[in-house]
């Protein structure tokens, strides 16, 4: 029952920070129907970005920080004026494929600027491990717990109170009608790509923090797709959920059933798990069934 | 200048060659092709035989992605499932190479299927999602199945006979994946003018007003995951017994991205395009090895920055030709060859 609640806890702050990452997926979205494929590459380049900041240039990681919110921000500008932009009303295969041609862009510029090796981060929080009764916690997976947290709350209250944020809303709910109520809806599509751009780089940050950074890390990326489509593609609490879910499955099928198979379940699980919700429900667990028409 | 190209009858219209030039050009082709490997050196060979492998593995996705609209982030495990049959065949069962040619298709058909089954119920990114599920639980089986598949260290299996002869060169590998190539790429291009083809392109265009015309949705992407992944099994069986060594590495999911890269960088929804796609992508990275080889000797690291550099171009291919030109390879052909038809009086 202790290793059970262990892993039930450790996996639950890993869900929060796979909620913060897949919140980055879902803002790019829900605004613009764009499935961005790079989330995880995004994420890998703050955290080398945060690296760099903090390692050789000798920053304090609270300059380091707003440093990175700017270039994710700029990233994602860049990203969205120069490619998505041209890309608008193709079909869906080639819009997914340009995300896909670009994550390939940036793992290679990542690898040919940082080399392939593997870097630890400089430690950013106390090392005392967290204990709760018998549960003991990582310090740095706690820590990085709260600050995703924190970011994902943040990110809440903006799309709930902000004007930036209601006219976001307001723009994925029906682009005509924001239009005529004079939000620029191409605007939106920049922020948008800005504000995933900068949440996936906050996740790298915290990712990067617990297990070092490589040009590989994009790879938890791909984990995002159970995340969302558990939570529904376009439901900001869903990804949360989803990722807590995402994140007590893998560690439980990672703590149980590794032994058996020498490795490798844990990243495999949510996507068996996926597999079935899929069947049973093919719009995922909280997604609005499409109506199509002709 | 070609000019009075009239048709007269539908079957004139419907035929494959158009016309006498085409095949005449197509003959000069053939010719080339049989003649190439009594010229090129082991080098060209090698890479002829990889190229052809590839267009195999690029048709097959091609009918699924380009022509059925099911985009499928999983083809490289198919081809892998094909390549794992083959070598577990004629390593521990002794089959003939001509008899696990048609059985790894046919195995890599079934897990198509199986994976394409749910497809009627899964759309555009949901069915892409579950691909890349496959794609991965494949990859697990390959690693983890270790009795069958020999885990990470992969199987090696010897040379191919077809009745005794034994294909232990390039050389000679060179006939069989020239006449595979023919075969599948006659195939698919016929394919296109049959019922099942059309019923394919009729339900990338608008699956709901296909159903209406009454094609059967679930039965015709089956078949099209069937097809598909039935190439894929050639491809992979033929890249088994040419390198005679298989390991799970080979078959990664940016193995799945290059073989979509393929068929946009060539042109989706066209043979040609799957066939130019293929060879493109395969020479790509061999001309930036030769380039970063000759850098060697100014930057002595330059080698290091070989796969990266390929992944970054292997992107910006994709990036460039959907922004750009979206109809691939296929469609610069066609414009050049229509701007020689003309020649000289364009307009």
């Amino acid at each position: 029952m202790d290793i059970f609640l262990q892993l039930v806890a450790s996996g639950f702050l890993v869900g929060g920070i796979y909620a913060l990452i897949a919140l980055g997926f879902v803002l790019i979205y829900k605004a613009t129907n764009i499935i961005n494929f790079a989330t995880g590459e995004f994420m890998m380049i703050g955290a080398y970005i945060f690296y760099s900041l903090v390692v050789y240039l000798k920053l304090s990681p609270f300059i380091g920080f707003p440093l990175v919110i700017i270039f994710a921000a700029i990233l994602g500008f860049l990203v969205e004026r120069l490619i998505l932009r041209h890309m608008l009303g193709q079909p869906n295969i080639s819009i997914i494929m340009v995300t896909i041609g670009l994550s390939s862009i940036l793992l290679g510029l990542a690898e040919i600027i940082w080399g392939s090796s593997f870097r630890s981060f400089p430690p950013l929080f106390p090392r005392k491990p967290i204990i709760l009764g018998e549960i003991v916690l990582r310090s740095n997976l706690f820590y990085g717990f709260l600050m995703a947290m924190v970011v994902v709350a943040v990110f809440l209250l903006l799309f709930k109170y902000a004007k930036v944020g209601v006219a976001m809303r307001a723009t994925a709910n029906d682009q005509m009608a924001a239009f005529s109520m004079g939000i620029n809806v191409k605007t939106m599509f920049t922020i948008s790509w800005a504000f995933g751009a900068i949440a996936a780089s906050l996740g790298g940050i915290i990712i990067g923090n617990i297990g070092g950074v490589q040009p590989t890390l994009g790879h938890i990326g791909l984990k995002i797709f159970p995340i969302v489509i558990l939570g529904g593609l376009d439901s900001i609490i869903g990804a949360v959920i989803g990722g807590f879910i995402v994140g007590i499955v893998e560690n439980l099928a990672g703590g149980y059933l590794d032994p058996y198979f020498h490795g490798g379940v844990k990243d495999l699980a949510p996507f068996v798990v996926l597999i079935f919700i899929l069947l049973i429900k093919p719009h995922g667990l909280f997604g609005t069934k499409e109506i199509e028409r002709l | 200048m070609h000019i009075g190209d009239f048709k007269e009858t539908y079957a004139s219209d419907q035929a494959v060659f158009i016309n006498a030039t085409s095949r005449f050009w197509l003959g000069i082709l053939f010719a080339l092709l049989i003649l190439f490997p009594f010229v090129a050196g082991d080098y060209l060979l090698f890479m002829a035989n990889l190229a052809g492998i590839t267009i195999i593995g690029a048709v097959g996705l091609n009918i699924l992605t380009g022509f059925a609209g099911l985009i499928s982030l999983g083809h490289a495990a198919f081809i892998g499932v094909g390549g794992y049959t083959a070598a577990i065949l004629s390593t521990r069962f002794d089959l003939p190479f001509l008899l696990c040619l048609p059985l790894s298709g046919l195995m890599a058909a079934f897990f198509g299927i199986i994976v394409g089954g749910p497809s009627l119920r899964l759309k555009g990114l949901y069915l892409c999602i579950a691909t890349l599920a496959a794609q991965l639980i494949l990859e697990f089986i390959f690693v983890h199945w270790e009795s069958m598949t020999g885990g990470i260290r992969g199987m090696n299996i010897s040379p191919p006979d077809i009745f005794g002869y034994v294909l232990d060169n390039d050389f000679k590998f060179y006939f069989v994946t020239l006449i595979m190539v023919i075969l599948c790429v006659t195939f698919a291009r016929n394919l296109f003018r049959t019922r099942v083809g059309r019923a394919f392109i009729a339900i990338r265009d608008r699956d709901i007003s296909a159903e209406l015309m009454g094609i059967n949705l679930l039965r015709y992407k089956t078949y099209a995951f069937a097809l598909s992944s039935f190439l894929a099994g050639i491809s992979g069986c033929l890249w088994v017994n040419f390198l005679k060594t298989i390991t799970p590495e080979h078959f990664p999911l940016l193995e799945s991205v290059r073989y979509l890269a393929m068929i946009i960088v060539g042109g989706m929804g066209s043979i040609l395009g799957s066939i130019l796609g293929a060879i493109f992508m395969t020479i790509v990275p061999e001309v930036i090895s030769t380039i970063l080889g000759f850098l060697v000797n100014i930057f002595p690291t330059a080698m290091s920055f070989l796969f990266p550099l390929q992944q970054v171009i292997f992107g910006l291919l994709i990036v460039i030709f959907l922004v750009f030109e979206p109809h691939g390879l296929a469609e610069i052909w066609r414009r050049i060859k229509n701007y020689f038809h003309l020649w000289p009086f364009e307009h």
